[in-house]
């Protein structure tokens, strides 16, 4: 019979992303319920000293899958690999991170593996020994709640930013194993053949923790240089609305929205956003949400936590200056 | 070159989602339906690269009758043919069922490269263009916003933004590649694009025309089951930032974001 949850890790060049944390800890609590074990895997080169610092978050086995070809990632070795250990060790559930990787990686294996899968879900539970996934749909504009029929493991990413990080316990450690597995090299079929890094402190949307969008009324893309002193001193990411996105002003992966990011991060400062229906479906997730707009009767008011009626070029920058005086309390 | 495009056919993003009365599904009556956007990006990416190679645009689309519009629409804007995948039991089927049946219908079609969108905005699923691409036994690259075709037609490079990178990836035809915005702009319907699309192929097949078992498929085939759909939680009433000056406003909010909301 199937049994225990299994979490799949992401990582870069051998460091953890913060989003296998998320997973890990979230695997822990379900593990809890469920009575069962938790199971880390960890796929890539070279990452069995690493592998073990998962046991602090709760893992209690590690599962490493090393081999040059698994880093960097691509679809083919993961899935791959992953197919061979998950059949072999037959969990219940099979927990990843709804990151880029996760999200194609786990696409491609459910399809594999012949089962169903949760994409992007903000909460778990176990009722009845099954899990049971909320996620959001049409972008936020509903919340499905789904579970599994036939269908081991059940399969769920977990929206970045979403699920809580346990507190590293040092006292704990786990055993760590390595997987066994068969790779044929015809079956890498896709090769990486070049990677462009984003400009260094640049964080992403969907990860970042605060984000400061700028919409049609920054006017012009010289601008968003108002947005991007006041992320710089809060630490935050900058995004845009399609308008200022389709003018040119910003680039498309900056875009927040039903046809752009969706993202909740702690704090989400629109500025100049009307609040249209479709981007409002992109960020009513976040936990704060503050509007700067000059028209009282903006729709974005409406979700917001903390309102300021006035023209966004004397706010912003008074409001960067500040906060400057929390931060360097 | 010839390209395939898989079509979904989605409410528009003005749609307020209404729950229906059975607490597990959406009011779908006053909707108006739209081509999937990711998928319109796949329409676009196709038409382009056959214009470059020469070829043939299929679109496929599997739904209800009124998905004949969306299918009318990429033939509109240029896509050679159409085949509409349509059978009272494919109701209610989930992602997998879904890959299953375009899977059956495409397999026996000539083609080089398959598009579908990234995700459907409707569920956000995402799931069916990697599933297709495994059943089909081809590789995919998700979220691509660039394609490069090369000269002799055997394999393709593109870009996929992840977090932080972008990721320049090559790989053999055929492939299935998922569409991510930034990929291009979409062009429109012209008139004479809409008069011409009336008179193109559109065929349409059920699931024993495909020679699948119907009871794989619909609503109580389903591996993932809705339990319920719910409205998003309400968020409560925000507050107007009190003050004199913009100045007086900005103090009030940083003040707030640190001592009440705690976020700075
Ligand atoms: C299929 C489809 C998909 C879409 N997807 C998305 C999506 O993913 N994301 C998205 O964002 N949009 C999306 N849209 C577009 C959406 O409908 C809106 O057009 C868009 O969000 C408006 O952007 P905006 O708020 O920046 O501009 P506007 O609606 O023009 O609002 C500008 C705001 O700035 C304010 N303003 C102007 N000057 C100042 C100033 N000096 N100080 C303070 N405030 C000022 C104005 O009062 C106004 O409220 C989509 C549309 C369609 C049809
Ligand atoms: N019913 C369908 N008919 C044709 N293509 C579909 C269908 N459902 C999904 N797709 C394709 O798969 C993409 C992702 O959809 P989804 O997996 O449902 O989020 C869409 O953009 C389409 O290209």
């Amino acid at each position: 019979m199937a049994q225990g949850v299994w979490t799949i890790a992401e990582q870069r060049e051998g460091e953890f992303r913060k989003i296998t944390y998320e997973v890990v800890s979230e695997g822990r609590r379900l593990a809890d319920a469920l009575g069962q074990e938790l199971v880390a895997v960890v796929l890539g080169s070279n990452m069995k000293d690493k592998a073990g610092e998962l046991a602090q978050y709760g893992a209690d086995k590690i599962i490493v899958a090393d081999d040059p070809r698994l880093e960097p990632y691509t679809t083919d070795a993961y899935t791959a690999v992953l197919a061979q250990v998950v059949m072999e060790g037959d969990p219940a559930i099979l927990l990843l991170g709804a990151s880029a990787q996760g999200k194609d990686l786990s696409a491609r294996l459910s399809a594999r593996l012949g089962v169903a899968m949760a994409q992007d879900c903000t909460a778990f539970s176990i009722e009845d020994g099954n899990l049971v996934a909320t996620r959001p749909i049409y972008a936020g504009k509903a919340y499905a709640k789904v579970t599994y029929v036939n269908s081991l493991p059940q399969m769920a990413t977990a929206r970045p930013n979403v699920m809580a990080i346990n507190e590293p316990d040092t006292s704990r450690s786990a055993e760590v194993v390595d997987a066994a597995f068969n790779l044929d090299d015809a079956e890498l079929k896709t090769k990486v053949v070049d990677i462009i890094k984003d400009e260094a402190g640049k964080i992403d949307l969907t990860e970042a923790d605060k984000i400061v969008s700028g919409g049609r009324g920054m006017k012009g893309p010289e601008n968003f240089k108002i947005l991007e002193e006041l992320a710089e001193v809060i630490g935050a990411a900058v995004g845009a609305s399609r308008s200022a996105v389709d003018a040119g002003w910003r680039p498309h992966s900056d875009q927040v929205g039903q046809t752009g990011k969706v993202v909740s991060p702690n704090l989400y400062i629109a500025c100049g956003i009307s609040g249209a229906i479709q981007h409002l479906a992109g960020m009513s997730t976040s936990k704060v949400i503050v509007a700067i707009n000059k028209d009282p009767d903006a729709p974005i008011f409406q979700k917001a936590d903390y309102g300021v009626v006035a023209d966004l070029f004397d706010v912003v920058p008074a409001l960067t200056e500040e906060v400057k005086k929390y931060i360097q309390e | 070159m010839n390209i395939i495009v898989c079509l979904k056919q989605v409410p528009d993003t003005e749609t307020q989602i209404k729950i229906a009365p059975d607490g597990k599904s959406i009011v779908t009556d006053d909707i108006k339906w739209i081509m999937n956007p990711y998928d319109e990006f796949g329409v676009e990416e196709a038409l382009r690269i056959k214009e470059k190679f020469g070829g043939e645009v299929t679109v496929v689309s599997l739904g209800p009758k009124r998905v004949t519009e969306t299918i009318r629409t990429a033939l509109a804007m240029g896509a050679d043919k159409g085949i509409l995948i349509t059978d009272d039991a494919l109701e209610g089927s989930d992602s997998l069922a879904v890959a299953k049946a375009l899977a059956a219908a495409i397999k026996d079609l000539e083609y080089d490269l398959i598009f579908t969108g990234q995700r459907g905005i409707d569920e956000d699923q995402g799931l069916v263009g990697p599933s297709l691409a495994e059943m089909l036994g081809i590789p995919h690259v998700s979220l691509v916003v660039k394609v490069e075709v090369a000269e002799d037609g055997k394999s393709v490079k593109v870009e996929r933004p992840v977090e932080g990178q972008t990721l320049v990836i090559e790989s053999p035809l055929p492939a299935l590649l998922t569409a991510q915005k930034g990929l291009n702009e979409p062009r429109y319907a012209s008139l004479p694009g809409i008069m011409k699309a009336k008179k193109k192929p559109l065929e349409e097949k059920s699931l024993a025309d495909l020679g699948l078992d119907p009871s794989e498929f619909g609503e109580g085939a389903r591996k993932l089951k809705i339990l319920e759909i719910t409205p998003p939680p309400e968020r409560k009433a925000g507050k107007i930032i009190e003050g004199e000056t913009p100045q007086e406003k900005a103090a009030e909010l940083a003040r707030l974001l640190h001592e009440e909301a705690k976020v700075i």
